[in-house]
C-alpha cells in the first residue's frame, strides 16, 4: 500500500529533483542542490501470543538548499504538489537572503560528483513477498522461540517484523542527477527472564537483511533473545577496580563509530575532537585498522547496510582507510569540511532532506584480528565481558569516557556471573592505543561493526 | 512565510473559539462529515475505538557559527495518522495526503487489524473547553528573522567576550509550529496549536593543548519574549562559555559509592530515569517494568515527593491536550514515598481500569501514541542548600547534566554529569571532568536523606525518546542529596 500525492508510479524522483533545481535557478539561485525521497513501511509487533500493533504507511518528501554565491538556506516539505515545490524553493531563496557569506559555502567542481559503477544490490523486491498473515506469523514465531526457550522465560516484549523500501534521488546545479532504490527486512524478539526472587531480566535479539530470505530464522532469533536475557539473571554488582575489559562484538562496534566520529572533518576544523592535529599519527595500538567502505557487497550478494552508489551530496561512494596499523591515514570529510581543512572530501557527506549535509559512514569496521573470542577471554585473569552499554557518557573534545555497562564477569579465563550496575570509564585517546587483543569474529549485523576487543587500563565503579 | 507586526501581548485570544481552532477545515479542507466518515470506516471491520489525529507543523531553524550567520532552514509536513482499537490490538496507517480518498483508504487500513462487522458507532463530537497555556496570537507568532537573528547574535558575542580562551561559538535558534486536531469514536474532539521554541549555545575553549566544551540552551512553549532572565541570549552564552573554561581545570572524576548532592532544575533528569519511565502505564501493563505491582508500598525515602505535570504555562513538557484528545493534568506518582500511581493513556485505562491521566503522547502523525511524561519534578523540601553541602563529608556536586537512559526491566539507569566538582569536608572543591552515574530506579530514591527549598524547574531543552519516537519534555527539583550513589569517574 502506497499513499502517494501523486501516485507513486507517476512520481519521478530523479525529475522531482532535477526540476526543483531547475525551478531555484530560475528564481535567481546561483547554485541549488535537491533531494527527494518516498518510502514505504509495514511492521507488526505481537506480544503474548497476539497481535499488539499493525502499522502500514508511505511518504515522501523534497528537500532544497540554494546558494546566492556564498549564502545558502534550506527548505523541506511533505507537500509535493506544483503549489508546494514552488513554496519550498521560494522559501529557501528567502531564508538564503537572511544568511551572510561563508567564504567556504559552495558546491563542489563539477568533476567531482558522479556513481560509483556497478550494481550494489540494495533492493530486493522478496521483503514484500509475505502476505499480510505471513507477516504476523515471522513476529509470533521469534516470540514462540524465545517464550519456550526456558521455563525462565517468563514474560515478553514481543516479537515483531519489519519490511521497508525506500527510493532517494539528488541532483545539484553543477549537472548531478541521481536515484537508487534500498530494501530491508528485520524480525526481533525481546524476552524476560525471571529469577526465583522475582527479579527480571530482558534482553532482546534481531535479524535484519535487504533480501527477506537473508533473514536468520525467527525461531534462532527468539532463542538468542532468550539465551541473552537469561545469561543477564544472578547478575550483581563487582567492586570499583581496575581490569581488563572484553567488549563482544555488538558494543565494540560502537568503538568503531567514535573513532569515526572523532575524525570527521567537521569535529576537526572546529578543534573539536581528540583526534584534531593528528592526522598521520599514531592514534591506536598497531594492530588497528578501521576501514569505512561505501561499496562493500555482504557475502550473501546483497549490498550493505552502509552501502550505496553516491553520498549525500553526489559524490561518488568509495572505500576508505581510517586507520592503518594504529596510524590515522585521514579525516572524514564532506565538501564542506573539506574546505575548511584543505582536503578533499572522501564521499562522506550524509543528507537527510532537511539543512547542509553531514558526515556519515558507510559500512564501518575495525579490521579482524587473530584470536577466537573464547581466546581472547581465556587470557583474562580478572575482567569483565560487556555486552551491553547504557547512556550517553562520551565527551569526543576530551575523550573522557564513562559508560553505564552490563556484562559478565571473567574469572580465570572463564565466564561467571552475570554483572550490572557499574560504569566503565577511561579517556578514549588512551583506551584506543590499549586494544590489546582483536577477535575474528566480524559480521555485519549493521552498517557499523567490530569484533571482540580487549581493552587495558579502564576503570569500573561499583559496589 | 510572513512578515507581519508581532501582536500586543494582550492579544491572547481562545484558542477553541479562534481561527486555529479550524486550521483543518479551512486549509486542507477536513470536514465533520468526513472525519464521521474516517471513523465509521476505521470501525467497518469490527474495531471498538478509532482516532484520527490531523497535524500540521511548519519549523524553521537558524544558525551563528564562527560569527557568520551560517545557517537558514524551514520546514513543513503535514499529514494523519488513523488509529484502530480492537482489544489489545492497535492497528495504524498514516498519509501526508489529506485528500478524502487517500483518508478513507487510510482508514481502511487500520480497520483490519479488527475482523468482522461493525459494532461500534461512532459517537458525536464533544469539544472540551480546554486550558490555555501557550496562547497563540491570532494567525500565529510574528515571523521576524530580524529578531531571532540578533538573539543568536547577542549570544555568539557574548561568549566570545567572556574570556580570551573562547575559540569557538556556535548558536542554534529552532522554532516550530504544529497545529493538531484529534476526533474520536468516542466523541473527543479537540484541537491545538502548539508553539515551540529553543535557543543554544555552545562554547569551545582551549588553553595550550587542552580543549574543552561547554553548552547551555533554554526555551519552551511561548514566542520570542521568554528569552529574558535565565534564558536570556547572554546568560545562556555566559553559561555555555563558562562551561568550557571551567573544564580547563577539572580533575578526574572519582570512581565508586559516594555521597551525592544533585544541584536544583536539569538534575531532575535522575526523576526521569530512575521513576519516570517505570511508571509509565503500558510497562507496567506488560509487567515489564521493575516498578509493576509495587503501587502503595516505599519506593522512596519519606522526603520525596514526585509529580507530573502537563500544566504549567508555556514550559517545554507542558500541553493543553494530549496527542489523544484529553486534557493533561497533574499526576502525583510519588507521595511522601508511597509509589501512588501510574501515567496512564486511552489504551492502558481502558485495560488496566483506571483513570486516564492524559498521557498519551507521539511524536508525528507518522507514530502510534503511548504514555509519556510531560514535566516531572519532585517537591520542595525544608532544607537549605547550604546545609545540604555542609552535611557531606567526601562526595559529589553535580549541577548540570547531559543525556540518561534506564532499562525499565531491572530498574537501572545512568545519567551523565557534564558540571559537576568534589565535595570534601561540607565545601565545593575542585571542578570533576566528565562521569556517568549509575542507580538502580527503585532503590535510588530511598537514599534522598535531604531536600532543598529551591525547587527549579529546567530551562526547556530536554528530548525524551522511547520505541524511537522523540517528544519534548521538562524536569525540574530542588537540591537534593542522596547518602549514596555510584560516581562512574576513573580517579578514587
Amino acid at each position: 500500500m502506497t499513499d502517494a500525492q501523486p501516485s507513486a508510479s507517476q512520481l519521478d524522483l530523479e525529475s522531482l529533483a532535477f526540476d526543483l533545481v531547475q525551478l531555484a535557478i530560475n528564481a535567481g539561485a546561483t547554485d541549488a542542490e535537491a533531494a527527494v525521497s518516498e518510502g514505504d513501511e509495514f511492521s507488526v509487533n505481537v506480544r503474548q501470543g497476539a497481535v499488539e500493533t499493525l502499522k502500514e504507511a508511505g511518504s515522501r518528501g523534497a528537500g532544497v538548499r540554494v546558494f546566492l554565491g556564498q549564502r545558502s538556506g534550506s527548505a523541506t516539505s511533505s507537500d509535493l504538489t506544483p503549489d508546494g515545490i514552488r513554496q519550498l524553493v521560494e522559501g529557501a531563496l528567502a531564508l538564503a537572503r537572511v544568511t551572510e557569506p561563508d567564504p567556504n559555502a559552495g558546491l563542489a567542481d563539477a568533476a567531482e560528483y558522479g556513481v560509483a559503477q556497478g550494481d550494489f544490490h540494495l533492493f530486493s523486491e522478496d521483503v514484500y513477498s509475505l502476505s499480510g498473515d505471513e507477516r504476523i506469523q515471522w513476529a509470533l514465531r521469534a516470540e514462540a522461540a524465545a517464550l519456550g526457550a526456558d521455563a525462565r522465560i517468563t514474560n515478553s516484549e514481543g516479537g515483531s517484523f519489519d519490511a521497508a523500501t525506500g527510493r532517494k534521488a539528488i541532483a545539484n546545479s553543477r549537472g548531478f542527477v541521481g536515484s537508487y532504490q534500498s530494501s530491508s527486512a528485520s524480525v526481533s524478539a525481546s524476552a524476560l527472564a525471571e529469577e526465583s526472587n522475582g527479579n527480571l531480566q530482558r534482553d532482546g535479539w534481531w535479524s535484519s537483511a535487504r533480501r527477506l530470505s537473508n533473514l536468520e530464522t525467527p525461531e534462532s532469533v527468539g532463542a538468542e533473545a532468550a539465551r541473552r536475557a537469561l545469561r543477564r539473571l544472578g547478575a550483581r554488582r563487582v567492586a570499583t577496580q581496575q581490569v581488563p575489559i572484553v567488549f563482544a562484538p555488538e558494543v565494540s562496534r560502537s568503538i568503531a563509530g567514535l573513532i569515526f566520529d572523532a575524525a570527521s572533518g567537521d569535529a576537526i576544523w572546529r578543534g573539536a575532537s581528540f583526534l584534531a592535529g593528528k592526522l598521520e599519527e599514531t592514534i591506536a595500538a598497531s594492530s588497528v585498522s578501521l576501514i569505512d567502505d561505501n561499496l562493500m557487497i555482504l557475502p550473501n550478494g546483497m549490498g550493505g547496510f552502509g552501502t550505496s552508489p553516491f553520498d549525500g551530496e553526489g559524490m561518488p561512494s568509495r572505500r576508505t582507510v581510517v586507520v592503518e596499523n594504529g596510524r590515522l591515514l585521514t579525516y572524514l570529510n564532506n565538501t564542506y569540511s573539506a574546505r575548511k581543512l584543505g582536503q578533499r572530501s572522501t564521499g562522506n557527506a550524509s543528507r537527510g532532506l532537511a539543512g547542509a549535509p553531514g558526515i556519515g559512514c558507510g559500512n564501518l569496521y575495525i579490521e579482524s584480528g587473530s584470536l577466537s573470542p573464547e581466546e581472547i577471554i581465556g587470557g583474562v585473569e580478572n575482567g569483565l565481558y560487556v555486552t551491553s552499554l547504557m547512556g550517553f557518557g562520551v565527551n569526543l573534545v576530551t575523550g573522557d569516557y564513562s559508560r553505564g555497562a552490563t556484562g559478565l564477569w571473567i574469572e580465570k579465563g572463564e565466564l561467571t556471573h552475570a554483572v550490572e550496575e557499574i560504569t566503565i570509564a577511561g579517556n578514549l585517546a588512551e583506551m584506543l592505543k590499549n586494544i590489546s587483543a582483536i577477535g575474528n569474529d566480524l559480521v555485519f549485523r549493521s552498517a557499523v561493526a567490530a569484533p571482540t576487543l580487549r581493552i587495558d587500563g579502564m576503570t569500573i565503579a561499583g559496589a | 512565510m510572513s512578515h507581519a507586526n508581532p501582536l500586543p501581548q494582550s492579544a491572547k485570544s481562545t484558542q477553541s473559539e479562534n481561527l486555529n481552532a479550524r486550521y483543518f477545515f479551512t486549509k486542507f479542507g477536513v470536514t465533520n462529515q468526513l472525519l464521521e466518515k474516517c471513523l465509521a470506516e476505521a470501525l467497518s471491520r469490527g474495531g471498538e475505538y478509532a482516532d484520527l489525529y490531523f497535524e500540521s507543523v511548519t519549523a524553521i531553524g537558524l544558525g551563528v557559527d564562527e560569527q557568520i550567520v551560517k545557517t537558514a532552514s524551514q520546514g513543513t509536513s503535514a499529514g494523519c495518522g488513523i488509529r484502530v482499537l480492537s482489544g489489545e490490538r492497535t492497528g495504524y496507517a498514516y498519509t501526508d495526503n489529506l485528500s478524502p480518498e487517500r483518508l478513507l483508504h487510510a482508514a481502511r487500513t487500520a480497520a483490519l487489524i479488527a475482523s468482522g462487522p461493525a459494532t461500534h458507532p461512532v459517537v458525536g463530537f464533544v469539544e472540551p473547553k480546554l486550558r490555555d497555556l501557550y496562547p497563540v496570537p491570532l494567525g500565529g507568532f510574528d515571523l521576524d528573522l530580524a529578531a531571532r537573528l540578533e538573539l543568536l547574535l547577542k549570544a555568539d558575542r557574548t561568549a566570545r567576550a567572556y574570556d580570551p580562551r573562547i575559540t569557538q561559538v556556535r548558536a542554534g535558534f529552532s522554532e516550530e509550529l504544529r497545529h493538531i486536531l484529534i476526533c474520536g469514536s468516542d466523541g473527543a474532539f479537540a484541537t491545538d496549536t502548539q508553539p515551540l521554541c529553543r535557543l543554544n549555545v555552545f562554547a569551545l575553549a582551549k588553553d595550550g593543548e587542552l580543549t574543552t566544551k561547554g553548552s547551555a540552551g533554554g526555551g519552551g512553549r511561548a514566542g520570542l519574549e521568554q528569552f529574558t532572565g535565565t534564558k536570556s541570549p547572554e546568560h545562556l552564552a555566559t553559561e555555555a562559555a563558562r562551561g568550557a573554561i571551567l573544564q580547563l581545570g577539572a580533575v578526574t572524576a572519582p570512581a565508586g559509592e559516594m555521597e551525592v548532592v544533585l544541584g536544583p532544575g536539569w538534575p531532575g533528569i535522575l526523576l526521569h530515569e530512575a521513576v519516570g519511565h517505570g511508571l509509565e502505564a503500558d510497562f507496567n501493563r506488560k509487567k515489564t517494568s521493575a516498578f509493576a505491582g509495587l503501587i502503595g508500598q516505599s519506593v522512596a525515602s519519606s522526603k520525596v515527593t514526585v509529580v507530573d505535570n502537563g500544566t504549567i504555562e508555556g514550559r517545554r513538557g507542558s500541553l493543553n491536550v494530549d496527542d489523544e484528545g484529553s486534557p493533561t493534568q497533574e499526576t502525583v506518582l510519588i507521595e511522601n514515598g508511597i509509589l501512588k500511581g501510574y501515567l496512564t493513556d486511552k489504551l492502558s485505562a481502558r485495560l488496566m481500569g483506571g483513570h486516564n491521566t492524559g498521557s498519551g503522547r507521539r511524536e508525528s502523525y507518522q507514530h502510534i501514541p503511548m504514555p509519556r511524561m510531560t514535566n516531572t519534578y519532585m517537591l520542595a523540601g525544608e532544607d537549605s542548600p547550604e546545609d545540604i553541602l555542609k552535611s557531606v563529608k567526601r562526595g559529589l556536586y553535580a549541577v548540570n547534566f547531559g543525556g540518561g537512559q534506564v532499562d525499565i526491566t531491572n530498574g537501572k539507569f545512568v545519567f551523565s554529569a557534564s558540571e559537576a566538582y568534589l565535595i570534601e569536608d561540607g565545601k565545593i572543591t575542585a571542578p570533576v571532568r566528565d562521569a556517568t552515574l549509575i542507580g538502580n530506579g527503585p532503590e535510588a530514591l530511598k537514599y534522598v536523606s535531604m531536600v532543598g527549598h529551591d525547587l527549579k524547574l529546567d530551562e526547556g531543552v530536554g528530548t525524551c525518546g522511547k520505541d524511537g519516537q522523540s517528544v519534548p519534555v521538562g524536569v525540574g527539583m530542588p537540591t537534593i542529596k542522596l547518602d549514596k550513589m555510584t560516581v562512574g569517574g576513573t580517579g578514587r
